[in-house]
């Protein structure tokens, strides 16, 4: 079994980071009731004998004593991290997993990436080797952070190219978060553009997030749950946005949002943790969905986002959950994959589903979905047998499909606008290191890759012809 | 004369367990329809083929178990140990903790070389334990990353180091559409490489056995469980010892019985040597009567064109490529794959 450790960087990364590790506490107190610390957990967590002195004795088998989290948190401004090191989740993250500043980004990609990139280059380093000691088979690195703000997007991306070189075996999952249309930093479509490219280049897949689209799953799961027919039998736990504190009623803003990202999270690598009929680990993922490296860019989507708890009414049928992973009201960006491309599909199922509940729905599903010519068949599946809190099973449907290429000429236009003008242009130039060719290397490579795209529209509904096969002398 | 099977990765593994469990329910079902003598004789020759025994009696399945991460070899363990009828051997498997990804490649060139000589180690162990060696039957899929491209390095071994043995490899075919994305990729290369290193390839089709679950068992929500189960019982009534009466080492052969019409062979085998059938008296798995048909036939050219054409198709676009040759699979070996496994299919068309 494999350890995953997460890299939390900026105020979203560390909110999303804080609620993933909520939940999966939840998630292996849930499923692990005799307390003895096992290889599921350890994917995430060690196990830490407070009481010796120092680095604190981590032990690998037997009763947990405390589990401290696979976490790195980085972030140039001390509010988030400092109010979850007083919150209740305090005593699962080891003061030397920190790395903070007090002045910020400031919004600007270039302070994070160049200015405090170089400065905190050897310390993160050093934190980062740290947390890969403790690991037996260290097998992802998972980087949470938002494209549109200054250090999530900036120093966020600069980890990227440090991992790779240091870690060049070692998987880079990321999960962005972009900003929508109508977001309140004005700059965050330079931010955006100068992230992207770093993800193009170095990370292995990312799973770009969707502000909009969080914000209409809840608005969805308000009016079921205050609907007068259905509402109060909705089970508490089950909703895919509520965490403990949710039940008390202290729920934060973003806390609902942030949730679905880590359950998110939670489901990807939940064919890792526990065990099922077909397994699923991470490395599976990279080389299935991903057929040409530039193009690692997934769409997700969630389902069932709530359970009900009256059990006079009849559970939602199983094929139900499958039809809904492929409504967009279930994803996690605003795109349209069923009438784009899809390159490749994975739909990973958590409880009770067997391969004839698969098989079924993909048959049926399948007709509705355009399947890249090379590809007609594209799908990868996977059966864990534990599923999520609350719920009996779940499904997580990764796609990579060309609908993402609308987002990106969106930002690319976005960015022009600004660019055009040279609006607020020097607050970037004046960093040392940034330079306009920074700004002309990052829109050519984000066009690059609509180009690609572009490339495997052109073949969408042309009729697949088989091409002719070797010939053998006999 | 006994079989050491090796069981890889995931399908391999859960496959294994239900073959050894089907054998030995079989042996050891009182419902055997035949003389008590018979019945003894029966289960002395399963035992001696399919496990060995410790001190204080108890079975222990001839096996090695592989995979390159733990969950499943964990529960299979634990799944035998468990039944309290049988079991695995103690230090039978070997185990890694990170998987192949689904990559052939990995399998075959990374993994392999790297445990090449702890694997053969176990094996060697399990033969040293048989009176005389048959031979290897070894279980494995063909989309995954460890069964197919390990299971082919494996093979590849055996022949090398036990050229006399017959080696059998049980192949687990996937569904036609995904289970693994790049299943056909894996296919062709596991196809292609066992062809040049196995004595015989037994196709077990996810497809028709998930058939036989709906339509002929009705079973309406077929797990993996269903699926391996019908596998194992297959496997099972093929396995199984068949003896006559008076000698217990003598398989009989009967001139006598159906399927003599020579329309059903090639014209250069004689209907007499291409057809062998082995009876026994007693039942298999309380059926009162049963029949199994291994047939090496046309049968497969379907199945085997669809797959090397979809790998083709995904070929020439170059898609997935770039995760083999990051292991050492070039192009080549894949245009390598497919010539010989278009010869194949013109062997079997021009028949």
């Amino acid at each position: 079994m494999t350890q995953s450790v997460v890299i939390q960087v900026g105020q979203c990364g560390n909110q999303i980071g804080c609620c993933f590790w909520d939940l999966a506490l939840r998630e292996h107190a849930a499923v692990n009731k005799k307390g003895i610390y096992d290889e599921a957990i350890s994917s995430f967590f060690r196990n830490v004998d407070t009481r010796v002195v120092g680095d604190g004795g981590s032990i690998s088998k037997g009763k947990i004593c405390s589990l401290k989290a696979r976490a790195v948190l980085i972030d140039m401004e001390e509010g988030v991290v400092n109010e979850i090191l007083q919150g209740p989740l305090r005593e699962v993250f080891d003061s030397k997993q920190l790395i903070t500043d007090i002045s910020g980004s400031g919004n600007n990609w270039a302070v994070g990436h160049k200015v405090f990139g170089s400065l905190y280059q050897e310390q993160i380093l050093e934190k980062l080797r740290k947390a890969a000691e403790q690991c037996d088979c260290l097998q992802c690195f998972f980087i949470i952070h938002s494209m549109g703000g200054g250090t999530g997007s900036g120093l966020g991306t600069f980890l990227l190219k440090m991992l790779e070189d240091e870690f060049p075996e070692v998987y880079r999952f990321v999960t962005s978060v972009c900003p929508s249309g109508e977001d309140d930093v004005i700059t965050s479509p330079y931010n955006t553009i100068l992230a992207v490219k770093e993800l193009n280049e170095h990370a292995d897949c990312v799973l770009p997030i969707d502000n909009q689209s969080l914000f209409d799953i809840i608005s969805k799961i308000d009016i079921m749950v205050n609907s007068g027919k259905l509402g109060k039998t909705v089970k508490p736990r089950s909703l895919v946005t509520s965490s403990a504190r949710a039940l008390k009623k202290h729920q934060k803003p973003f806390d609902a949002m942030n949730n679905i990202v880590a359950n998110l999270l939670l489901n990807l690598t939940s064919s890792a943790r526990f065990e099922g009929s077909l397994n699923m680990d991470l490395n599976e993922i990279s080389m299935n969905l991903v057929p040409f490296p530039q193009l690692h860019y997934l769409v997700s989507s969630l389902t069932p986002l709530y359970t009900l708890a009256d059990v006079n009414i009849p559970p939602r049928r199983l094929d139900q959950m499958f039809t809904d992973a492929f409504s967009k009201d279930h994803q996690l960006i605003q795109a349209d994959p069923k009438h784009n491309l899809y390159l490749a599909c994975a739909l990973m199922v958590r409880g009770n589903v067997q391969v004839s509940d698969l098989r079924r729905n993909i048959e049926r599903l399948k007709p509705s979905l355009q399947f890249v010519s090379w590809n007609q068949e594209g799908w990868k599946t996977s059966l864990c047998s534990v599923p999520p809190v609350g719920h009996s099973h779940s499904l997580l449907a990764l796609a990579n499909n060309t609908c993402v290429k609308p987002t990106f000429m969106e930002l690319r236009e976005r960015f022009m606008r600004l660019y055009k003008k040279k609006a607020h242009l020097h607050h970037y130039l004046q960093v040392e290191g940034m330079e306009e060719n920074c700004f002309t290397e990052a829109v050519s490579s984000l066009s690059a890759l609509i180009q690609e795209y572009n490339q495997l529209d052109v073949t969408k509904g042309m009729p697949v012809q088989d091409l002719p096969r070797l010939s053998i002398a006999m | 004369m006994s079989i050491v099977t090796v069981q890889l990765g995931q399908c391999g593994n859960q496959v294994g367990f239900e073959v050894f469990d089907a054998l030995y329910s079989d042996s050891y079902c009182s419902q055997g329809l035949c003389s008590k003598k018979e019945n003894e004789a029966y289960q002395a020759s399963c035992k001696e083929r399919f496990f060995s025994e410790e001190e204080n009696g108890v079975l222990v399945a001839r096996s090695v178990l592989v995979d390159m991460e733990p969950k499943v070899i964990n529960q299979t363990l634990s799944k035998a140990a468990q039944s309290g009828r049988w079991k695995y051997g103690q230090h039978a498997c070997f185990c890694q903790k990170q998987g192949s990804g689904n990559n052939w490649a990995y399998g075959y060139s990374c993994h392999g070389p790297k445990h090449e000589e702890s694997i053969m180690n176990l094996i060697r162990k399990e033969v040293e334990k048989c009176d005389s060696l048959h031979g290897f039957s070894i279980i494995m899929s063909m989309a995954g990353g460890t069964g197919s491209g390990l299971g082919a390095f494996i093979t590849q071994n055996l022949q090398d180091q036990y050229p006399n043995a017959l080696k059998m490899n049980q192949v687990i075919w996937p569904y036609g559409t995904g289970e693994v994305i790049v299943q056909n990729y894996n296919s062709i290369l596991t196809l292609s490489h066992l062809y040049r290193c196995s004595d015989a390839l037994l196709v077990h089709e996810n497809d028709a056995i998930h058939k036989i679950c709906a339509k002929m068992m009705n079973i309406r929500q077929i797990s993996f469980n269903n699926i391996n189960q019908v596998l194992a019982h297959q496997l099972g009534s093929m396995f199984q010892p068949t003896y006559s009466a008076e000698d217990s080492f003598h398989y009989r052969r009967n001139p006598l019985g159906g399927f003599r019409d020579p329309a059903l062979y090639t014209t250069w085998l004689k209907p007499a040597d291409a057809f062998s059938m082995w009876k026994t008296q007693r039942a298999f798995n309380k059926y009162e009567k049963s029949a199994t048909l291994v047939s090496n036939s046309q049968f497969l050219v379907k199945p085997l064109d669809t797959i090397v054409g979809k790998a083709w198709n995904m070929f020439a676009s170059k898609a997935y490529v770039y995760q083999y040759t990051k292991f050492g699979i070039e192009e080549e070996d894949f245009l390598d794959s497919f010539s010989l496994l278009e010869q194949v299919i013109a062997s079997y068309c021009n028949l």
